[in-house]
């Protein structure tokens, strides 16, 4: 064994790459309470201070600095601090804090416009070389775009799509990176490349071969990069605080050369929580100690940046990242996976305050150690800044070492990656039925002539009928859009540090996404259960929908319409599934749209469940604005009834409640949310935000976002500084169902 | 056996009328008029909608893993449920069959005669007593104090668990007094497991004017936090969880 593992008890982990096992022989469950916890120490305080005054300024500026010249890379910008002297775990993107970098590898329009939107020029002979020497994956992508997929992109019945910049959604195993040193690792994938010297080289062979190397060079400059800062991550780290180091070295390597939309963090508290208890037994460290390393970590994935453009910000709110961490969840072997460390990350949104980054994902099982569920939920109650996923659910698909991708995503990790596909907007798509395949906004035909709908009152059959003929358009010109995208991103952009951090073998998913679908189901029920009268412009375009009688609407724990959004969810993922996908990639489906409901509604005409045009649509799986009347458990219980064997990329659910529709005490409070959440979780709902806050704080928040620096709310899979919205999108989070009643 | 009930509405996740969450109906009908009802829409007992005990149990069925992670049941609210008592009765002992814990949410105005089988089936009464003195429950709610007095010892000689429930109105039913010697009859009841003293709350002043009811409190405010803990400190003082 390696002098580094002394006091590790070996396995199949010692002999090839093996994390899981790894951590199955030596992790420790913890199933106290959180009186162990540490506050901040002074140093962290100093250090947080310093770190809070840069987001200020930043926060008033836009950016607060920005490269224009290199492009980021492992090893393109020199070391930088935020205080030397302070810092416990070091390494920035860039030579100063929250600077960021450029990644024109995604492609330089991006960039270039992003640097103007904040007054700065990209360096003339970059363009140059992005220009007439090296082609980008965005450039890529437009020489392969049909005229289809881009007038589908313009008008927003498939959005969000990764073709401009990085894809994200990759999580590659950082924890690699500490438990074996990256001479191990570059060893392990020569080994891969000597496998793969096969008798005969087709493409598949060819570019796995390119990948490797490309995969053993990162790697190579991960130790360079280190090297800047005076460490040398050959070998194994040997103690917790080079084990948080090494871990955050490989996921800042990810973040310098990839912008992906999400660059999630994976599994790491449980992991690193074994490095801190082995310090602790041997009295190299003390609790203060580590809750430092564990707070300087974190306070390192909240300074993770990215340039975007403003735009892009509109979308997504803020500054997001999707740095996720999953923590807890239950092991194989029935031991809870909750360590003392799952409480050290929690208790950082005490220590630095609430936050929306990192994207703290908690996977619960009702199994879970009670005092650890309680914890949770006071956190919740307290920061509105944890998500929930089900553990039960995903064990059964993903085993026992899954983390989050973004927001819902869940994969093995380091054995599985997804092609990023965001969304297809399904309310337009029922409009398109309708209107035959012409935009119900610009009247452009988009689609296939199909015939429209001609009659005054729209009927069920007919409707579903031709709806099914849409999807079945729609997830064809979908598919083969992505394929566009992801074959090069591959080609153009691939995330080499990151896979080097994945096995040979690995499982590729197509994640496709749903926007829309109570808006669809609610319209469905409409024309079902009332009458819905089609009002149409002199052109014939079906604009605007008159709803005669009341009608079931998703949410209330009805079947006439939960139904209805379950059979939505599972056509589209069957026909999904029948689509020949880039490298054979599973096709997989989500339901989730981050804050982009917002912009979604607004490029969407009226509904036929008496939406009006350009009203947001409910995030994520969420019921439409006001039409769960029945409560909280019957909104979770018609979101749980949606099923995520045909939504595998995940289901998203926002929950808001003010204090007082919890109980009366602190005590009440967080026994009746444990309550919420076992009892939704046992109807195998996926996924839940929870937000525990006053309406009045938000219309405060609105007047004087100053008072409210770090006021973080979850959206749909995310979390985001609730000062850094829009305002529409803040009116939309105010307007959204609010559970208040008691 | 009453065939169907009559309901204004249902909330699934109801968290403080009794323990865990709770599945609240919230019956239509109500015999009182208190001043600072937040649900007058619940009074007249010919409105809401119709509903039987198989339409509700197959919906509360749903809900059962709520109520079990939570110590949570189902809640019989209003309105005054206890004007439903048979029907109230009917649910509430298809309730205790599936084990689903019942409350009754009540001013406990009613003959005993009516109530006694609902309450064989009931596993906790939430009481409203509006005020001890005689005067001033009939000025707050329109009826006299007796029936409820009544209805509290029967509670007693049952020994059926109850919640009892102060809502604190400045000007209205915060005379000390008052209070102290309700705390200090109070103590005579051993089924009684802890107090709720509630703020006064405006929330339901709209459904007021919506009805074209004449809501004489507008100009009354909530009740400090230092008066409700002074309140809150005299039923302590009696021994009472508040």
């Amino acid at each position: 064994m390696q002098e580094e593992w002394n006091g590790f008890i070996d396995g199949t982990w010692t002999d090839e790459i093996d994390v899981r096992d790894f951590i199955q022989k030596n992790y420790t469950p913890y199933e106290g309470d959180y009186s162990f916890l540490q506050e901040p120490t002074k140093r962290t305080l100093e250090l947080w201070e310093i770190v809070k005054g840069l987001m200020t300024e930043e926060t008033k500026k836009g950016i607060l600095d920005v490269e224009t010249k290199i492009p980021s890379g492992l090893t393109a910008y020199e070391a930088g601090y935020i205080h030397k002297e302070l810092e416990q775990v070091v390494g920035l993107q860039t030579d100063k804090p929250l600077k960021r970098g450029i990644m024109p590898f995604g492609g330089y329009r991006v960039v270039k416009k992003a640097l103007e939107a904040y007054g700065q020029t990209l360096d003339a002979q970059t363009l140059s070389i992005f220009t007439d020497y090296r082609k980008t994956h965005n450039s890529g992508v437009y020489d392969a775009y049909s005229d289809e997929m881009r007038k589908a992109r313009r008008t927003g019945i498939i959005t969000g799509l990764p073709d401009a910049y990085g894809r994200g959604r990759i999580i590659g195993d950082y924890r690699r990176v500490a438990l074996y040193g990256a001479d191990i690792l570059i060893a392990d994938k020569q080994e891969q490349l000597k496998q793969l010297d096969l008798s005969h080289y087709d493409s598949e062979v060819i570019l796995a071969r390119e990948e490797i190397n490309e995969q053993i060079r990162s790697l190579g400059k991960l130790k360079k990069m280190a090297n800047s800062y005076n460490i040398d991550l050959s070998a194994p780290a040997k103690n917790a605080k080079e084990a948080f180091q090494w871990t955050y070295f490989g996921f800042l390597g990810a973040t310098k050369e990839q912008d992906g939309a999400a660059m999630s963090l994976g599994r790491v508290s449980t992991f690193l929580d074994i490095y801190i208890q082995r310090d602790l037994e041997q009295q190299l460290l003390t609790e203060e100690e580590a809750q430092e390393l564990m707070d300087h970590f974190v306070m390192k994935l909240r300074m993770i940046r990215f340039l975007r453009t403003p735009d892009y910000d509109q979308l997504f709110s803020g500054d997001p990242t999707w740095v996720t961490e999953a923590i807890g969840g239950m092991g194989l072997d029935g031991r809870p996976l909750v360590t003392k460390s799952s409480f050290r990350i929690l208790q950082t949104l005490y220590n630095l305050g609430p936050a929306p980054e990192p994207n703290l994902t908690v996977l619960w099982s009702t199994a879970l150690p009670q005092e650890f569920k309680s914890y949770c939920a006071k956190a919740s109650i307290d920061t509105s800044s944890i998500q929930y996923e089900n553990d039960d659910l995903m064990r059964r698909y993903w085993g026992d070492d899954y983390a989050i991708a973004c927001c819902v995503s869940a994969m093995r990790i380091g054995k599985q990656m997804q092609f990023f596909g965001a969304r297809a907007n399904l309310a337009k798509a029922l409009l398109y039925t309708i209107n035959g395949g012409r935009d119900e906004k610009t009247g452009e035909q988009l689609g296939p002539e199909f015939a429209p709908i001609t009659s005054e009152y729209l009927e069920y059959e007919e409707l579903i009928r031709k709806f099914d003929q849409t999807l079945e358009w729609l997830s064809r010109l979908y598919v083969n859009t992505l394929n566009v995208i992801h074959y090069m991103h591959d080609k153009y952009n691939y995330e080499s540090l990151q896979m080097a951090l994945h096995d040979a073998d690995i499982l590729r998913t197509q994640a496709c996404g749903i926007a829309g679908l109570s808006v669809v189901a609610d319209s469905l029920s409409a024309v079902k259960y009332a009458r819905v009268k089609v009002i149409r412009d002199e052109t014939g375009l079906a604009v605007d929908y008159l709803v005669e009688g009341d009608y079931p609407a998703f949410g209330n724990n009805d079947d006439r319409v939960d139904s209805i959004a379950y059979e939505v969810v599972k056509t589209f993922m069957e026909k999904l599934n029948k689509q020949k996908t880039y490298r054979d990639a599973m096709a997989a489906l989500s339901v989730l749209t981050i804050t982009s409901n917002v912009v979604y509604g607004k490029k969407t005409g009226a509904t036929p469940d008496g939406r009006k045009a350009g009203e947001p649509f409910a995030p994520g799986a969420n019921p439409m604005h006001g039409r769960d009347i029945k409560g909280a458990v019957a909104s979770l219980t018609s979101v749980a009834k949606l099923p995520y064997e045909y939504a595998q990329d995940g289901i998203s659910y926002t929950f808001s409640i003010i204090p007082n529709a919890l109980g009366r005490s602190t005590e009440e409070q967080v026994h009746n949310l444990l309550g919420i959440m076992d009892g939704y979780f046992h109807k195998e709902g996926h996924h839940v935000n929870i937000n525990v806050f006053e309406r009045e704080t938000l219309l405060d928040a609105m007047e004087h976002p100053e008072k409210y620096p770090q006021l973080t709310i979850r959206v749909s899979g995310y979390a985001v500084n609730f000062v850094k919205l829009t305002k529409e999108q803040q009116l939309d989070v105010i307007h959204r169902t609010f559970h208040e009643k008691f | 056996m009453a065939e169907t009930g009559r309901i204004h509405s249902i909330e699934t996740c109801g968290t403080v009328d009794g323990p865990g969450i709770r599945y609240v109906i919230f019956f239509q009908g109500c015999p009182l008029r208190c001043r600072y009802c937040h649900n007058p829409d619940t009074w007249d007992r010919h409105k809401g909608q119709e509903i039987t005990i198989p339409e509700l149990l197959a919906d509360i069925g749903d809900y059962k893993s709520f109520m079990d992670y939570s110590g949570g049941g189902v809640t019989a609210s209003g309105g005054e449920p206890l004007m439903q008592a048979e029907f109230v009765a009917d649910l509430f002992a298809a309730c205790q069959k599936r084990s689903i814990h019942t409350a009754l949410d009540t001013s406990g105005y009613t003959s005993l005669e009516k109530a006694k089988r609902l309450l064989s089936y009931t596993n906790l009464v939430l009481l409203d007593i509006k005020s001890y003195n005689p005067q001033t429950f009939q000025h707050i709610s329109s009826v006299p104090i007796e029936p409820v007095i009544n209805f509290l010892e029967y509670l007693k000689s049952k020994q059926i668990p109850a919640w009892i429930r102060f809502v604190l109105v400045p000007g209205l039913s915060d005379h000390k007094p008052d209070i102290q010697q309700m705390a200090a009859y109070l103590k005579g009841f051993s089924n009684i497991e802890r107090i709720d003293v509630l703020p006064f709350h405006k929330i339901g002043e709209y459904k007021w004017k919506e009805l074209g009811y004449a809501y004489d409190l507008t100009d009354t405010q909530p009740p400090s936090s230092q008066e409700l803990t002074d309140v809150k400190l005299i039923f302590q003082n009696y021994g009472f969880q508040v």
